[in-house]
């Protein structure tokens, strides 16, 4: 008896029975796309985020000025004293000093760049007639650039000669240069910001929407720092520094530096709390990455219990097929069937099931992560197929072979008097 | 001289333990010769369905030896027990036993399929089985569209397709009116005549009348066998009808 013949008896066997096979095939297909999609929908979604954190900047860390400490000053204008001698109840601002303390290659060996930076939020600016409320004016230095991951895509940078000299050059986001100029190009243009003329000397690349927050990542100005603090902000303390490492194995080290050199600029004991933050990316990815992670894993869970219940589904029929059939199996062995062809026969109507469930629900879940929804573009993740694919398929092999060879080792007569 | 079809050699079967403990043989001797049509009688419970699920090796016995032409049934495997079935053996059921949603064609194919027989000598085989029964007109209904009498039919060439040494009946005309026993029993007779070797089980002596030799069954014992007609010669209701109406049969 061929290989063939077997096969040919399972088709028939899944051809007479069409509104069961069909149904239990369709149990199999929800299961298996719905686990490949869920899984894709998570993988995607991890991975947008994961390039919006990048986006921010490698490797850096953001020093701010926390007010946990003590009380709480004006938010502008304390100018603080140079040396920290004695214990201090009172929160320090972070100064230009304290920046340049960072950038000292001695203390710091892990920093590649220290950028101060002083922002306000919500400047206006006005250019004939036309008036855009920028939501982040940064005033900074050049290596702010690189160190934000902000590439110009027309025009330039400024340099530090800008900033030595506190020109009144402007690098401007997407969002603000569509505001003013619409699609005039901005590059050389007067901008007036609260009154203050600015010229427009580049335009930053989208960098789309952020992850994260609902700032628009695009709708922000970058001016030299002295620029920003003569008019518009006054000398006082920066917001926040950034300081880039020199690589993605020295955040760490370069974290400790910083700490160490601002505990001791700013007179904090080891038990004292500290008056700044820092803000690691590399911490906040693993952070949002194992978040994300913890996500991901929660819809597989859910999408594989719809798999189970799929696989139920093929393990009931199967059973409620051979139980039915055991008379079947009876005439046929009777008629001189060996156990190999009739167990043959059920694993493979099993397997087809199983299998056509199992690759339709592949082909639907490829179609469905074409798609783009909620925002979130899915990634296919090849273990989760096979994963999907195997589980039905092992489940149809089990569930439909333990039955038939129960049937199929009965003697003829105990079969044939089944009812 | 060839060996016996059938050699049973105080065949005795079991059934429960204990104080629930039924003999249903009780050490059952029968030689069966090529060519004979033996009827086996016998009031329910005399034993007479357990002796005939043993000849079509369905079940086994509890002690006693079993040889189908000169062959041990009892020291065969289960792989070569399937061969035998499927060579040796036809067997027709009192409940016909067609396989559901299958055309009669495909019934009737289905042992040569087990037994590996090509499909195009199958299909003619098959056909030319049921041409043998009368149905050329019916191969392509399924079971539920034909009537009982023409599913006995079926079964009947199902049975013989495989050109069996022995076709076995188990009280082929128990479910089936007085026209449709008259057809079975017509080409059980032509079977015989040509030199087919049949056991068939009844309780109707009407039936039994058509065999050459008549065993009766009394709680598993064999208490009467009596001879109808010789072995060689032809059926003793179709040597009857042959006289009365000539050509009439087979």
């Amino acid at each position: 008896m061929s290989r063939l013949e077997i096969l040919r008896f399972a088709l028939r066997g899944l051809a007479a029975n069409k509104l069961r096979s069909f149904l239990t095939t369709l149990g199999i297909l929800i299961g298996v796309a719905a686990v490949i999609l869920l899984v894709a929908f998570g993988e995607g979604a991890s991975q947008s985020i994961q390039k919006s954190i990048q986006r921010l900047g490698a490797n850096t860390l953001t020093v701010s000025a926390s007010f946990a400490g003590g009380g709480i000053g004006g938010p502008v204008g304390v100018g603080s004293s140079r040396q920290g001698n004695g214990p201090r109840t009172q929160a320090r601002q972070l100064t230009l000093d304290d920046a340049k303390a960072l950038a000292d290659p001695e203390q710091v060996p892990s920093a590649r760049s220290v950028s101060p930076v002083v922002s306000t939020g919500s400047a206006t600016a006005v250019r004939d007639g036309a008036s855009h409320t920028i939501s982040q004016l940064v005033g900074t230095y050049p290596s702010y650039f690189e160190a934000m991951n902000k590439p110009v895509e027309t025009g330039s940078y400024f340099v530090n000669d800008d900033v030595l000299a506190a020109r009144k050059v402007m690098v401007i986001g997407k969002t603000v240069a569509d505001e003013l100029f619409g699609t005039a190009s901005p590059v050389g243009e007067q901008v007036s910001v609260s009154g203050v003329p600015f010229t427009v000397i580049g335009v930053l690349k989208t960098s789309g929407s952020s992850g994260f927050g609902f700032q628009d990542a695009d709708d922000v100005a970058i001016v030299p720092l002295p620029a920003v603090q003569q008019s518009l902000t006054g000398f006082g303390a920066l917001s926040s520094i950034v300081v880039q490492a020199t690589g993605s194995d020295t955040t760490t080290s370069a974290q400790n530096e910083v700490t160490a050199v601002l505990n001791q600029r700013h007179g904090i004991t080891p038990t004292g709390g500290a008056d700044y933050r820092i803000l690691n990316q590399a911490t906040l990815q693993e952070t949002v990455s194992s978040t994300v992670g913890i996500f991901t894993s929660l819809l597989g869970a859910v999408a594989a219990i719809s798999l189970l219940v799929g696989g139920i589904g093929i393990t009931n029929i199967m059973l409620v097929t051979v139980t039915e059939r055991t008379r079947e199996i009876g005439i046929r062995k009777a008629i001189g069937a060996p156990r190999s062809a009739i167990l043959g026969q059920f694993l493979l109507e099993a397997t087809v099931l199983s299998l056509l469930g199992g690759l339709t629900g592949v082909a639907i879940a490829f179609v469905g992560t074409r798609f783009t929804i909620a925002g979130i573009e899915p990634v296919l993740v090849p273990s989760s197929i096979v994963l999907a694919l195997g589980v039905s398929v092992g489940i149809g092999l089990f569930f439909g072979g333990y039955p038939a060879n129960r049937a199929a080792k009965l003697r003829p007569i105990e079969a044939l008097r089944h009812e | 001289m060839t060996a016996p079809v059938l050699a049973l050699t105080d065949i005795t079967k079991v059934y429960g333990r204990g104080d629930a403990e039924v003999r249903a043989l009780r050490g059952v001797s029968l030689t069966v010769e090529r060519g004979d049509y033996v009827a086996v009688m016998g009031a329910s419970g005399s034993g007479k369905s357990t002796l005939m699920n043993i000849l079509g090796c369905l079940d086994v016995p509890s002690s006693g030896s079993y040889l189908i032409d000169g062959v041990d049934v009892g020291s065969l495997d289960e792989r070569r027990l399937a061969i035998l079935r499927n060579r040796k053996i036809g067997f027709v059921f009192q409940s016909f036993n067609l396989i559901p949603r299958m055309s009669a064609l495909a019934n009737v194919e289905l042992p040569m399929a087990y037994g590996g027989v090509t499909a195009q000598e199958r299909r003619a085989r098959a056909l030319a089985a049921l041409e043998q029964v009368g149905l050329s007109d019916r191969v392509r209904h399924e079971p539920n569209e034909l009537s009982g009498g023409q599913q006995q039919r079926v079964a009947v060439a199902r049975a013989l397709v495989t050109s069996p040494a022995l076709l076995l009946a188990d009280e082929p005309t128990g479910n089936l009116d007085t026209k449709a026993t008259g057809d079975v029993l017509e080409i059980l007779d032509g079977l015989s005549e040509s030199g087919r070797t049949i056991v068939l089980i009844t309780h109707e002596d009407d039936v039994a009348a058509h065999a050459k030799r008549v065993i009766r069954l009394v709680d598993g014992l064999i208490v009467d066998d009596r001879r109808q007609a010789p072995v060689g010669g032809p059926p003793p209701r179709s040597a009857v009808r042959l006289q009365s109406t000539p050509g009439g049969a087979s």
